[in-house]
C-alpha cells in the first residue's frame, strides 16, 4: 500500500482533522517527557474502539508500525516512534463510561487524565490509588501502559494492582475483553501480560479501574535535614519501626532549588535533604504514626518536622514533590532521570555513591524519589547543546544503575524501559527469561509492529534497527 | 516496511535558523507535559499542536530551522489564547506568553490579507489614539441608538449578523475624568494614579468612576495622568509589537511625571501587560530602566485594596456571586486570592466557587471574533459551569470578560448580571453611606 493510500484510508476512518502528516504537526510528537526524539510519519487520533480497529487494519496491510501515546507525559521514551510509523494518539478516547461505587469499579477510557477519576468520586469518598507525579496530566491508558507508580505506591501497590479488567484491540484488529468487572477471572492472567507491555501486544481501549474509600484521616509530615545520611537513614528507622506510611518521600538540595525557582512552595533551600511522611487512616492511628515518625526523624538529627496543619498546607508539600522533575527546567535546559531501585537499608550507601558519581562525571544531580520504596530518581542536569556533554550523562546514568544492582536492587521502579533502558535490561534479566518474554510478545504481535524497537534489547522479529535517528544517544542502543 | 515515507528526520536544516525566536525560555521547557490538561485549546481538540508544549516545541524548532514559519505554523500559534494558564501549570516557570508573543511578532498579525490590513489599521491608527476611539464608540452608540441597526440588521448575511450580536451596547455616559484630583476620603494613606484605558472609559465609564470611588474611600488621592493611552496589549497579543512599545513609552513618561505611589489598573488584561513593560523594553537604553521602575508601580485595583487593607464601614449587599478569574489577573498577574478576600469582606455577599472558574471564557482579546468556534466552543462550556454553579451574579474584574459573559448569558443562558469586583464594592460603601443617613 503507498503511503497516499494509507492517508487516505485513515482519514476515511477518523476524518481529515484527525490525520496529521504535515511537518508542522507531526513534530509535536517527536517527543514526550524524556530525551528521546524521533518523528512520526503520520499521527492518527481515532475517537472510539471501532476507529482503532480500522486503523490497526489498516495499519496491518500497510505493514507500517504502531506506537500508542496517551498524554505524552512518559519519561523512558516508550510512546517516541523509534521506527516512525504510525502515533496512534488515544487522546480523544477521554470518557468516564461508568461508575459503579457500591462495586467500587469504574470504566473508562485509556485517554482519561489520572487525575480526573479521583476528580469524578471524590465528592462520594473514593479516589483511584496509583498517582504517578504527573497524574495531573498523564493518561490512564499510559499508566497501564507503564504500570505506573506513584508516591502512595508504597501503601497501595501500582497500577496492576488497580486494574481488574481491559478490552483491548489485537493486531489483527478483533476487539476483545480480557479480565472483568470482577476481581477474579479462571485462566490466565491476559490482563496482567497487558499491564505493563509498554504497548508492544495490542491497544488497551477501556480500564475497569478499582477505587479505593478515601481513608478517614491523613497527616502529613515535612522534616527537614542538614545532612543527607540522616535523612535516610530516618528512612530505614520509620520503615524497620512498623510504621507503613502512604507515602515517604525524599527531595534533595538541589531538587529544591529547582522547585523553589520554578514554582515555589516554601521549602528551606538551605537543607540537604526533606522527608515527606504522610499516613492515613482512623484518626487514632495517624496521630500516634505520625507521633512515632516525627520522634524518629529528631532522633536521626532533623532540624524540622512539622505536620501540615491543613489541607492546603498539605497540598502545598504535594505540590512541590509532584512538580519536581518539571521543575529540572529551571535549572538545567535537559534532564536524564533514571529509575533504579534499591533495598531500603542501602539507601544511606546508594545516595553516597550517587554523590560520588556527580563528582566524578561533573555532572549535577538532583535526588527526588519514593523514598519509602527504595525507588531511586537522580536527575542528571545537562545542556543537550553542549558538545559531548550527553554521553558524559549516559554513562553516569550507566554508573548509577550498576550500583543499584550491586546493591541487591533493579533498573526501573515504575517508569518502564522504553527506548532508554533497552540496553539495561540484560542486567536484570537472563537470556532464557528475555526469550520467553518475547515469545508470549509473539503471539500477540507476530510482525513486530507494536511499539517497536521497545522494551526488549534486541528487536524481536522485526529486523535490524533500520536507523539510529540523530537525538537518540549511541550508549543506548544495543 | 513496506511504507515509502518522507523522512522528516533527515530534513534537518531545511529552513534558516532563526535567531530571534531562540529565546531562553525555550530551553526552560523540559517537555514534561503538565500543562497539557490545563490548556483550554488542548482539552477541546486533544490535538498537541494546539497545546502550549507543542507550540513551544514548534517555536524551538523554527528557532532551529527545523520547520517554516508557513501558514499552518501560524495557525497553531493563533488558535493559542494567551491566556497562560500553562503557566500557572509549569513547574519550571517557563513563561510561555514571552514565547508566544516573540513568535507572533516573527509571523504578524493573523487572517486574511484583508483582516490583516483592518486589524493593523486598528492597531496604529485607532488604538493610540483616544479621540479616534472615542468617535468610533460614538459612532457606534449612534448605530445603535438611531434606530438603523434594527434597520438593517435583516440585511446582513449571517456571519455579520452574529459578529453585529457580539457588539457591546455602548452606554449613554462615557467616563471622562480630566485632570482633577479625586480626594482622599478620610485619612490619606497614598497617591494613586488610575488608567482609564481604551474600551473601560466608553464601555464600562461606571466601572471606572466606581473604582475611584472605592479607592477614595479607602483613603487615595486618585488622579488620571495626562497623555496616558491604551496599554498596547491587544498589540503585543496580536505581533505588533513595534506600536506596543510606543504606546508603552507614552504611558511611562505620563504615570511616572504624575509622582505617585502606586499605578491603579482594574481591567486585568491592560494590568498584565503594563506589569511587563519592563520585559518589553528591556533591550531599549533609554527606557529598560524607566520601564522596569514604571512596571513594579502597577497594581490591579483588587490586588491593591486587599494588600493595602479595606477601610470600613462597608455596607451590607445582599448577593449571590461566583467569580470568574480572569486570565491575566489568575494566571497573568498571579492575583487569585486577593479578589475573593474583598467579596468575603463584603456582608451579605455570598460567594460560589464554580468547576473551572479560572478557565478562559473564551473572550480573549480579539479572539471571539478571529476565532468564533473555538471561542464559543469554550463560553458554552464556561455558561454550563456558571449554571450549574447557580449563582445568579458573576463577578470578573476585566472589560473583555464582562462583554463575553453577557453574551453568554444571551445567548446560552443562564440569565445573569455580570459585574465588576469594583460595582459590588462601590455597592458596599454607598449602603454604608445610606444606612448613616437613617
Amino acid at each position: 500500500m503507498s503511503r497516499n493510500a494509507l492517508i487516505n484510508e485513515l482519514r476515511a476512518i477518523v476524518g481529515e482533522h484527525y490525520v496529521l502528516i504535515e511537518k508542522e504537526d507531526v513534530i509535536v510528537y517527536e517527543q514526550d517527557g524524556s530525551i528521546f526524539q524521533v518523528m512520526p510519519e503520520i499521527v492518527v487520533l481515532p475517537a472510539n474502539v471501532e476507529q482503532v480497529s480500522a486503523v490497526i487494519k489498516a495499519a496491518k496491510r500497510a505493514n507500517v508500525p504502531i506506537v500508542p501515546r496517551g498524554s505524552g507525559t512518559g519519561l523512558a521514551g516508550g510512546a517516541v516512534p523509534a521506527e516512525g510509523g504510525i502515533v496512534l494518539s488515544l487522546a480523544r478516547l477521554d470518557r468516564i463510561l461508568k461508575i459503579d461505587l457500591p462495586n467500587r469499579i469504574a470504566i473508562v477510557e485509556p485517554g482519561v487524565i489520572n487525575q480526573d477519576v479521583t476528580k469524578a468520586v471524590a465528592e462520594d469518598g473514593f479516589f483511584y490509588a496509583p498517582d504517578p507525579s504527573s497524574q495531573a496530566a498523564c493518561s490512564i491508558g499510559g499508566n497501564v501502559a507503564n504500570n505506573s507508580g506513584g508516591p502512595h505506591t508504597l501503601a497501595y501497590g501500582v497500577t496492576t494492582n488497580h486494574v481488574l479488567g481491559l478490552e483491548v484491540v489485537l493486531d489483527d484488529g478483533q476487539i476483545i475483553w480480557l479480565g472483568g468487572e470482577v476481581p477474579d477471572t479462571p485462566g490466565y492472567d491476559l490482563c496482567g501480560i497487558f499491564v505493563g507491555s509498554e504497548g508492544t501486544v495490542g491497544i488497551v481501549t477501556k480500564i475497569v479501574v478499582r477505587l479505593m474509600k478515601t481513608r478517614e484521616s491523613v497527616r502529613t509530615l515535612l522534616a527537614v535535614f542538614d545532612q543527607m545520611d540522616h535523612a535516610t537513614q530516618t528512612v530505614v528507622d520509620i520503615t524497620g519501626a512498623g510504621i507503613i506510611p502512604a507515602a515517604l518521600e525524599m527531595m534533595d538540595r538541589t531538587t529544591i532549588e529547582a522547585v523553589e525557582r520554578g514554582a515555589p512552595v516554601g521549602l528551606p533551600r538551605d537543607a540537604e535533604a526533606v522527608l515527606i511522611v504522610e499516613v492515613e487512616g482512623v484518626r487514632e492511628q495517624t496521630e500516634k504514626a505520625v507521633e512515632v515518625a516525627r520522634g524518629i526523624c529528631q532522633r536521626n538529627g532533623a532540624r524540622e518536622a512539622r505536620v501540615a496543619r491543613d489541607e492546603s498546607e498539605r497540598q502545598l508539600l504535594w505540590k512541590g514533590r509532584k512538580g519536581a522533575f518539571g521543575a529540572m527546567g529551571a535549572l538545567a535546559p535537559n534532564y536524564y532521570v533514571q529509575d533504579g531501585v534499591v533495598p531500603r537499608s542501602q539507601l544511606p550507601e546508594i545516595m553516597r555513591r550517587i554523590a560520588e558519581i556527580s563528582k566524578q562525571y561533573n555532572l549535577r544531580i538532583a535526588n527526588v524519589f519514593h523514598a519509602g520504596d527504595g525507588n531511586l530518581h537522580p536527575n542528571i542536569l545537562f545542556d543537550m547543546r553542549t558538545p559531548g556533554e550527553l554521553d558524559r550523562v549516559v554513562e553516569a546514568g550507566a554508573a548509577t544503575l550498576r550500583a543499584c544492582i550491586e546493591l541487591g536492587g533493579s533498573i526501573t521502579g515504575e517508569h518502564g524501559i522504553g527506548i532508554e533502558k533497552k540496553a539495561y535490561i540484560g542486567l536484570l534479566f537472563n537470556e532464557a527469561d528475555l526469550e520467553a518474554m518475547s515469545r508470549v510478545r509473539k503471539v500477540f504481535d507476530p510482525d513486530g509492529r507494536f511499539n517497536p524497537a521497545k522494551l526488549f534489547p534486541t528487536p524481536v522479529s522485526c529486523g535490524e534497527v533500520r536507523r539510529q535517528p540523530a537525538n537518540i544517544p549511541a550508549g543506548l542502543w544495543l | 516496511m513496506a511504507l515509502e515515507h518522507v523522512d522528516h528526520n533527515q530534513e534537518h536544516g531545511g529552513s534558516a535558523k532563526i535567531d530571534a525566536l531562540n529565546l531562553p525560555e525555550l530551553y526552560q521547557c523540559v517537555h514534561c507535559g503538565l500543562c497539557l490538561n490545563q490548556c483550554p485549546t488542548y482539552r477541546a481538540l486533544r490535538l498537541e499542536p494546539e497545546s502550549p508544549r507543542g507550540r513551544i516545541h514548534l517555536v524551538r524548532a523554527a528557532a532551529e530551522g527545523r520547520v517554516e514559519l508557513n501558514e499552518r505554523f501560524k495557525e497553531h500559534l493563533y488558535l493559542c489564547l494567551l491566556c497562560r494558564a500553562c503557566e500557572t501549570a509549569c513547574p519550571s516557570g517557563v513563561q510561555y506568553g514571552r514565547i508566544a508573543e516573540t513568535a507572533r511578532e516573527k509571523l504578524g498579525p493573523p487572517g486574511s490579507r484583508l483582516a490583516r490590513a483592518v486589524l493593523n489599521f486598528v492597531f496604529t491608527r485607532v488604538l493610540p489614539y483616544p479621540r479616534r476611539l472615542r468617535t468610533v464608540a460614538l459612532l457606534l452608540r449612534w448605530y445603535q441608538h438611531s434606530g438603523l441597526q434594527r434597520l438593517i440588521l435583516p440585511l446582513l448575511p449571517k456571519k455579520l449578523r452574529q459578529m453585529d450580536s457580539m457588539l457591546p451596547r455602548v452606554p449613554d455616559r462615557f467616563f471622562e475624568p480630566g485632570r482633577k484630583v479625586f480626594p482622599a476620603i478620610g485619612q490619606r494613606r497614598a497617591k494613586v494614579a488610575m488608567l482609564n484605558g481604551c474600551v473601560m472609559p466608553l464601555l464600562f465609564g461606571e466601572v471606572n468612576a466606581a473604582t475611584v470611588r472605592v479607592l477614595q474611600s479607602n483613603g487615595c488621592d486618585v488622579v488620571f495622568p495626562k497623555n496616558q493611552i491604551c496599554c498596547g496589549a491587544l498589540n503585543i497579543h496580536n505581533g505588533e509589537q513595534d506600536a506596543a512599545k510606543e504606546m508603552a513609552k507614552q504611558n511611562i513618561d505620563a504615570f511616572l511625571a504624575a509622582g505617585v505611589d502606586t499605578v491603579i489598573v482594574n481591567s486585568a488584561g491592560c494590568g498584565a501587560t503594563m506589569k511587563e513593560y519592563g520585559y518589553l523594553l528591556r533591550d531599549d537604553p533609554a527606557y529598560a530602566e524607566r520601564a522596569a521602575i514604571f512596571s513594579s508601580l502597577v497594581k490591579d485595583a483588587g490586588e491593591f485594596l486587599a494588600d493595602i487593607g479595606l477601610v470600613a464601614p462597608l455596607g451590607r449587599v445582599e448577593m449571590t456571586v461566583t467569580y470568574q478569574d480572569p486570565c491575566h489577573l489568575a494566571h497573568g498577574q498571579r492575583v487569585r486570592s486577593q479578589p475573593r478576600k474583598l467579596l468575603n469582606a463584603i456582608a451579605g455577599v455570598k460567594l460560589l466557587e464554580m468547576e473551572g472558574s479560572d478557565r478562559c471564557c473564551g473572550s480573549a482579546g480579539i479572539y471571539n471574533i478571529t476565532h468564533p468556534d473555538m471561542s464559543q466552543h469554550l463560553l458554552k462550556e464556561k455558561m454550563q459551569s456558571i449554571a450549574a454553579n447557580g449563582a445568579p451574579a458573576v463577578v470578573a474584574p476585566n472589560p473583555g470578560c464582562m462583554l463575553q459573559l453577557r453574551y453568554g448569558s444571551e445567548r446560552y443562558g443562564p440569565a445573569l448580571k455580570v459585574y465588576h469586583l469594583m460595582d459590588l464594592l462601590d455597592r458596599a460603601y454607598a449602603s454604608a453611606d445610606a444606612s448613616d443617613l437613617k
